[in-house]
């Protein structure tokens, strides 16, 4: 009787709260007022303007590197970068044509729930800050993207070729030549965004010591080189900008250059330092456990855990769910703010510089990493939680804005449509909400696997104790807030895969 | 060779009864909506592996040339390596079997057969799946209007084609006057329903039966 009341009290209050999207925007709006009292938000320094004048100088002048150092962390972020999204790719595909089987999809859910930097973290401590860490870092949890999104572009192809083949054809031989042919350009388009999502991911592994541009990125904001911040900054825009250029190229065909450029990245890995710290095969068997379940005694390992759990675990949980709360409504406000000055339905002329300042500005906001932004605002506005609620907000609003934008571009209008303001209210805003909800609830995981991670600076979200834990080389503590956070990420996803459905 | 006995298929074929014997050449009339794709689906289903089936939708994959598409009809002869080394580099042997067909069927090897069949006009791609069913090599053969695309002399070209390489031929058309051409045996199909099921000769000869044609499609 009890199961059934819950049950049929959740699925009221699910219809209610998200049955339109008014509902569901005016749910989380009160959500996110309602932990307005209870996040840490408060702002420690007394006078940013100093560091912000500074940081303003920084940018008017930046300085580059020598650049012999430039030349290498630039190779090594593309290095790592290109080698894991091949690889993870490929095995993304192999997992995607087996994707009927549960335990395939659980896997791949929960290697992909684990953000990048936690992997780095892991493979850290057996591997070292060799390329063997920077690599797998991104290649395992990218092969459960791959794999999902593989699966998901497969499984919407038609079925009608396969329809005409002998019902004794091998399944390989059927795939090959009717599903995976049909899903090719968008599995290509895919990893071709995948590769620039690497390319971030490889940035800011940096931070956690490998010798890509987030290394030198963070040295030089720690030491308030901030004209070598921004030029480091602008030679990683320009890499992204200019992919276009030295990857995607028509000159030569993609067969020939990226196995060319797969080979340049193996010889530009970095050599291998002498590996310290456990040995894989003791890692696994002994560092990740409590030593009370090493020895055996069950209940006492059971405590241990209850003891992470409501000691450690639970209340970095409510601050990583309050932060990206407030996050996820500020981000949906400022995309609101943002979309229509970047878009051709408000500013419809050929040439239109505020059009042009908009693209320009989105384009830094979606490239630059939550983290480097975070790390900005912590030295502007002191360790709380507002530089990463701004972060979040403005990496992900740019985001969205740039998608939002490109489907309001798309729209057809009626010739005597009104413009600006009523343009805007009236016509426009109501007809893209739908996707722009939905782009809100797909972000919605990302954001928290994100304001997880930004603990790694300080913030005292998932990622602070995850770090801590590792750097007192508590693993076992580090595993069990890591399966936390994967946990809170798949229930997320399917939480937000359901509003959606709905 | 295949047999309905009251098939039901939700709202599009309501209590179908049909039977059907290995030679004999039927066409498929009826206004569009009417169930001859959702009859065709259940007759292919019935013997999927004996039957050349050529989809009204054609069935083509985009990326792939035509040489491909038509490759596939054989693709259960094959080892899994000898099909994926034939999808980077076309077998000789296979290149001239397809190309003599695509001859056959009014089409150009050189200018047709090796691009991406996105590249290639209406008739072409129809003609492609119709090649795809022929290398099949099956006694039977079911079409939903295959020769749409095609204008009036070479669909009885290719009409004719089909007739003389397959035993037994199910087909959907919409042109009454070459299924009373080509044909030996009409069904008439209408919301779901078989209105008419007779010889085509009895068609043309009685008054009344030619006046259920008619009502086919009012």
């Amino acid at each position: 009787m009890n199961s059934q009341f819950f049950k049929t009290l959740f699925s009221t209050l699910f219809s209610f709260l998200f049955s339109s999207n008014r509902r569901l925007s005016l749910t989380f709006i009160v959500l996110a007022l309602l932990c307005l009292p209870f996040a840490d938000l408060v702002v420690y320094q007394v006078e940013p303007w100093q560091e912000l004048a500074r940081m303003g100088q920084g940018i008017i002048q930046p300085s580059f590197p020598e650049l012999s150092i430039l030349a290498d962390s630039l190779m090594i972020t593309v290095a790592f970068a290109l080698i894991a999204v091949s690889g993870a790719a490929f095995l993304g595909l192999l997992l995607a044509l087996v994707f009927h089987s549960r335990i395939v999809r659980i896997f791949s859910a929960s290697i992909r729930a684990v953000h990048e930097l936690f992997w780095g973290l892991l493979f850290m401590q057996v591997y070292g800050l060799s390329a063997t860490t920077g690599v797998l870092a991104i290649l395992v949890p990218f092969t459960g993207i791959f794999a999902k999104m593989f699966a998901e572009i497969i499984a919407q192809q038609s079925s009608v070729p396969q329809s005409t083949l002998s019902t004794k054809t091998n399944r390989l031989s059927q795939y090959s030549y009717t599903w995976l042919p049909q899903a090719w350009p968008q599995m290509v388009s895919y990893t071709r965004y995948r590769f620039e999502c690497a390319l971030r991911s490889s940035t800011i592994l940096g931070f956690i010591g490998l010798p890509t541009l987030g290394f030198y990125l963070e040295t030089a904001f720690k030491q308030g080189q901030y004209d070598e911040a921004a030029g480091l900054l602008l030679s990683f825009f320009i890499l992204i900008a200019s992919i276009r250029w030295w990857l995607h190229t028509k000159w030569l065909p993609a067969y020939i250059l990226v196995p060319v450029y797969l080979l340049l990245s193996f010889i530009a890995l970095p050599e291998a330092p002498q590996v310290y710290g456990s040995s894989l095969v003791q890692f696994l068997t002994q560092d990740i456990w409590p030593k009370a379940l090493l020895k055996g005694d069950v209940s006492a390992s059971i405590s241990w855990y209850q003891g992470q759990l409501f000691d450690v675990a639970l209340p970095a949980l409510w601050d990583t769910l309050l932060l990206s709360q407030l996050a996820l409504v500020l981000t949906g406000l400022l995309v609101l703010l943002f979309y229509p000055w970047a878009s051709k339905a408000f500013f419809p002329p050929k040439v239109s510089v505020i059009r042009g300042f908009g693209r320009t500005t989105l384009l830094i906001l979606r490239s630059v990493p939550e983290m480097i932004f975070a790390f900005v605002f912590l030295l502007i506005l002191g360790p709380s939680g507002i530089p990463a609620v701004l972060a979040l907000a403005l990496h992900n609003a740019g985001l969205i804005s740039y998608l939002l934008m490109r489907h309001s571009e798309q729209l057809n209008y009626r010739a005597d449509a009104g413009t600006g303001i009523n343009h805007y209210f009236y016509e426009v805003t109501p007809r893209i909400y739908p996707h722009f909800l939905s782009l809100l609830l797909y972000r919605w995981e990302v954001i928290i696997r994100e304001s997880a991670i930004l603990g790694i600076l300080g913030i005292t979200t998932l990622g602070f104790y995850i770090d801590s834990a590792f750097e007192d080389i508590r693993y076992d503590r580090a595993i069990f807030l890591i399966v936390i956070s994967a946990l809170l990420n798949i229930a997320v996803d399917s939480f937000s895969r359901r509003i959606r459905i709905h | 060779m295949f047999k309905l006995d009251r098939y039901q298929l939700d709202t599009r074929l309501q209590d179908i009864s049909l039977r059907i014997n290995a030679g004999e050449k039927i066409a498929l009339l009826g206004p569009s909506g009417g169930g001859k794709t959702s009859l065709l689906n259940a007759l292919q289903q019935q013997c999927a592996d004996q039957v050349a089936w050529c989809p009204q939708e054609h069935g083509l994959v985009e990326v792939l040339s035509g040489y491909h598409n038509i490759y596939m009809g054989q693709l259960e002869q094959h080892s899994v390596w000898y099909n994926l080394a034939n999808l980077i580099k076309p077998f000789s042997k296979h290149k001239s079997e397809i190309s003599e067909l695509a001859l056959m069927l009014g089409l150009d090897p050189e200018m047709h057969l090796f691009k991406s069949v996105s590249q290639l006009s209406g008739g072409q791609r129809q003609r492609i799946g119709i090649g795809r069913a022929f290398y099949r090599q099956q006694d039977t053969f079911i079409g939903d209007e295959v020769v749409s695309s095609l204008d009036s002399v070479q669909a009885q070209m290719i009409l004719e084609l089909i007739l003389s390489r397959h035993k037994t031929v199910v087909m959907a058309l919409h042109n009454r006057q070459q299924a009373l051409n080509n044909f030996n045996r009409i069904i008439g199909i209408k919301a779901g329903k078989i209105v008419f099921d007779s010889p085509a000769k009895e068609l043309i000869k009685n008054k009344y039966q030619a006046g259920l044609l008619d009502s086919l499609y009012e």
